[in-house]
């Protein structure tokens, strides 16, 4: 049985267990911290660094999607510095792909443009980078467009961690990360993917879609999740 | 008080952002004792005036016709204007930055099922390798994103620059809007 800790968020006194992180308390006592790459039945990984917080006595900013809260913490989710480092994540990523939002299925649904939205983006101030990246269509019902891409891996994590494939992977490194299926063969050729279709529900952006959905149609239904973590770990007795 | 000089400039975009403008309708007619359009495709006046208040500027960085033309405009204008996407992130142009282009001519002009195949030789600007957003060749003091910004927001973003405020834009438009 883990212990209960108390600690302050933006000066407000909160209380959590030892084992969860400042995400999870955060959200249990209604004060937002942006995310684009934690979901909320997947592990945390800690990738997109837009839940980066302040925690007093730390000199570096902490994912606080992957920091577990402890007794006597001071944590600030809303400084001037954090803002600033968000816009500049955001900035990045679109800049770093090519995010056109009136021609994307997910136009209107998109995580990263609410993001934009949320953080008051009108323009992006980093060069873009204008990528080359080629559409894989060959699954009979999905689609993969790398150009949308923002490398958060729920996807591969929902394909390991609850349908149990693992087909898709990052390879390359830095700026060459990208996202393959399998031995970085087609995807309509997977021998792993069950087109259970899970990763595309979970992607914030329009890179995973479902075939034949057309600009602003494709809503992404990720509710599912919690459920099947939830049941997964009542089988497994944790 | 001295009517606002407004001008509008069409580059490497649909018109789609004009047309949106235009669907101001009659609250252009209550603008019209506040500004004058000095200078823009929907009206005839062939030079870009030297001082100009608020151009608004739809479309990317495509041409050297282009790059001549925001160049100017900027020199000209006290507040420049991205009006929607195209302006504002390059948007649906830069589609073709993955070409080059040459490339992309010869696929155009010399399909197989075009009647007679050539590449245009005179009258037509020459493509820069790389179409750009407006703020990366100059600098833009208002950026409007959506795609074409509404007629709401258009309207909102040139009153308040009449009146010597800065639009607010944030929750009012977006990119892709």
């Amino acid at each position: 049985m883990s212990r209960v800790v108390t600690l302050k968020i933006n000066g407000q006194d909160v209380s959590g267990r030892e084992d969860e992180t400042i995400l999870q308390v955060a959200r249990e006592n209604g004060i937002d911290i942006p995310v684009l790459c934690y979901l909320e039945g997947l592990s945390a990984v800690g990738a997109c660094r837009l839940c980066l917080v302040e925690v007093t006595g730390v000199s570096r900013l902490l994912p606080s999607c992957v920091t577990r809260v402890s007794e006597g913490m001071e944590v600030n989710t809303e400084s001037e510095r954090l803002q600033r480092y968000r816009r500049m994540i955001v900035e990045l990523l679109f800049s770093e792909g090519n995010h056109i939002c009136s021609v994307c299925v997910s136009n209107g649904h998109c995580e990263l443009q609410n993001m934009a939205i949320k953080l008051r983006l009108d323009h992006i101030g980093m060069p873009y980078r204008f990528p080359v990246r080629q559409v894989d269509a060959s699954h009979a019902r999905y689609g993969l467009d790398p150009n949308r891409c923002i490398l958060c891996t729920r996807c591969v994590r929902v394909c390991d961690e609850i349908e149990g494939a693992h087909t898709w992977d990052i390879m390359g490194r830095g700026i060459n990360s990208q996202l393959i299926s399998d031995m970085h063969t087609p995807w309509g050729e997977s021998e792993t993917c069950t087109s259970c279709g899970k990763c595309v529900q979970v992607c914030p952006t329009g890179a995973l879609f479902v075939k034949g959905k057309s600009v602003a149609e494709m809503t992404k239904r990720p509710d599912f999740l919690p459920y099947l973590a939830m049941m997964r770990n009542r089988k497994n007795g944790s | 008080m001295s009517k606002k000089k407004i001008a509008t400039i069409w580059m490497d975009g649909c018109s789609g952002c004009h047309m949106s403008f235009l669907d101001l309708d009659h609250r252009l007619l209550d603008l019209a004792d506040l500004i004058e359009i000095v200078h823009s495709p929907i009206v005839d006046h062939k030079e870009f005036p030297p001082d100009v208040d608020v151009t608004l500027v739809e479309g990317a960085v495509s041409s050297d016709e282009d790059y001549e033309k925001i160049v100017k405009v900027r020199a000209r204008t006290k507040i420049l204007v991205a009006m929607g996407d195209c302006a504002v992130s390059a948007n649906v142009p830069a589609m073709r930055n993955r070409f080059t282009p040459k490339a992309l001519q010869e696929a155009v002009y010399l399909a197989p099922n075009m009647a007679r195949p050539q590449l245009p030789h005179e009258a037509v600007p020459t493509l820069l390798p790389r179409v750009r957003p407006v703020h990366e060749v100059v600098k833009v003091d208002v950026f409007v994103p959506g795609c074409p910004p509404s007629n709401d927001t258009l309207f909102y973003v040139l009153s308040e620059l009449i009146h010597g405020r800065m639009p607010d834009l944030s929750n009012k438009t977006r990119f892709g809007a």
